[in-house]
């Protein structure tokens, strides 16, 4: 039954889905990078920003869209609606956001939604063409919310590009990300400084086979 | 004084997913860590996240899960992706998994054969 319902949802989406209507989702824990990375990309090709970005976790609570970008390399190009998402977590403690500074009213407030986040940022997931995996390359990257996020792509057979963010940081290790995901693209990137981005657009087209 | 309650592969692999994370989340939230036969599907797995996501109040701050595998070490890397890839869709009852509340076990390490796991009580004394 749920093969089955999987498939005509799919068949459905397919038979109504308009030119450029691709979804690109922005999948990974808290604090990866992906609204850093959201807003270069829709900075690099439609000049103006997605969201907030900051140091506390959780900063992106809600799903964030950028209907429309089209990018471009030599002779193609790919259209699509960017969806930033919230940082999926197994656990949130409104003390932590105490411990950086906001009172508690705003801190419990914040827990709150950041829980709303990640539930939707899941429901999210059937609904995804293509998802941009990213994590933060300092990090340990076989973490449990990693495995599950890349376990449900794989699952729902959604293509996945993984971004190994943050190498402008001298711990970063792109071949840690690597040997925990041997069996994905996985790129280098710093999505602040901008660096290697025209590589993470090339391998953008790759894995949409455009 | 820190719990282990031992759920046996026997006791959740007729549980439907919904039924199987109620029982996990029961025994977390009574603040005992389960040390589960076996491992969970990746749905069951976000699921799990959704469903804790949803109990998450003052008092319950999530959970902590790591997975330990028991396949042979000498195992050839094809057959290992393979294998892995099957548990990652359907969950296996090799290995073992470890869940506990977030307010308990701050952090869980893998090493790759030994799971460690930091308490508050723990933390405090590495900062010592």
């Amino acid at each position: 039954m749920g093969l089955f319902h999987n498939f005509l949802k799919k068949f459905l989406k397919a038979l109504f889905k308009k030119k450029g209507e691709v979804k690109l989702g922005l999948y990974g824990p808290p604090n990866g990078g992906k609204t850093t990375l959201a807003n270069k990309i829709s900075m690099d090709w439609l000049g103006e920003e997605v969201g907030k970005v900051s140091g506390i976790a959780h900063e992106t609570r809600e799903i964030q869209i950028k209907e429309q970008i089209t990018i471009k390399s030599k002779n193609k190009e790919l259209t699509f609606n960017l969806v930033d998402t919230p940082g999926i977590a197994t656990k949130i403690d409104y003390e932590d956001f105490l411990k950086a500074g906001l009172k508690e009213k705003e801190a419990k407030g914040r827990a709150k939604e950041a829980t709303k986040g990640v539930v939707d940022a899941i429901k999210w997931l059937d609904d995804m063409d293509t998802v941009v995996v990213v994590l933060d390359a300092t990090k340990d990257p076989y973490s449990q919310v990693n495995i599950t996020i890349i376990g449900n792509l794989e699952a729902r057979k959604i293509p996945v590009l993984i971004v190994a963010n943050k190498m402008d940081l001298k711990k970063a290790d792109v071949k840690k990300v690597q040997a925990a995901f041997p069996q994905y693209d996985v790129i280098g990137i710093s999505a602040k400084y901008g660096k290697k981005i025209d590589e993470f657009y090339e391998a953008l087209f790759k894995i949409t086979n455009q | 004084m820190l719990t282990l309650q031992f759920i046996p592969y026997a006791e959740i692999s007729s549980l439907t997913s919904e039924k199987k994370i109620q029982k996990l989340l029961r025994v977390v939230k009574d603040e005992k860590i389960a040390l589960v036969e076996g491992k969970l599907g990746s749905n069951e797995k976000s699921e799990l996240i959704r469903k804790t996501m949803q109990e998450i109040d003052d008092k319950f701050k999530g959970i902590e899960i790591e997975e330990l595998d028991m396949d042979k070490k000498d195992k050839a890397l094809l057959e290992k992706i393979r294998s892995a890839f099957i548990n990652l869709l359907l969950g296996s009852r090799k290995g073992l998994t470890i869940i506990g509340p977030a307010s308990i076990i701050k952090e869980i390490k893998k090493d790759p054969d030994k799971i460690q796991l930091f308490t508050e009580e723990t933390k405090k004394k590495k900062k010592k």
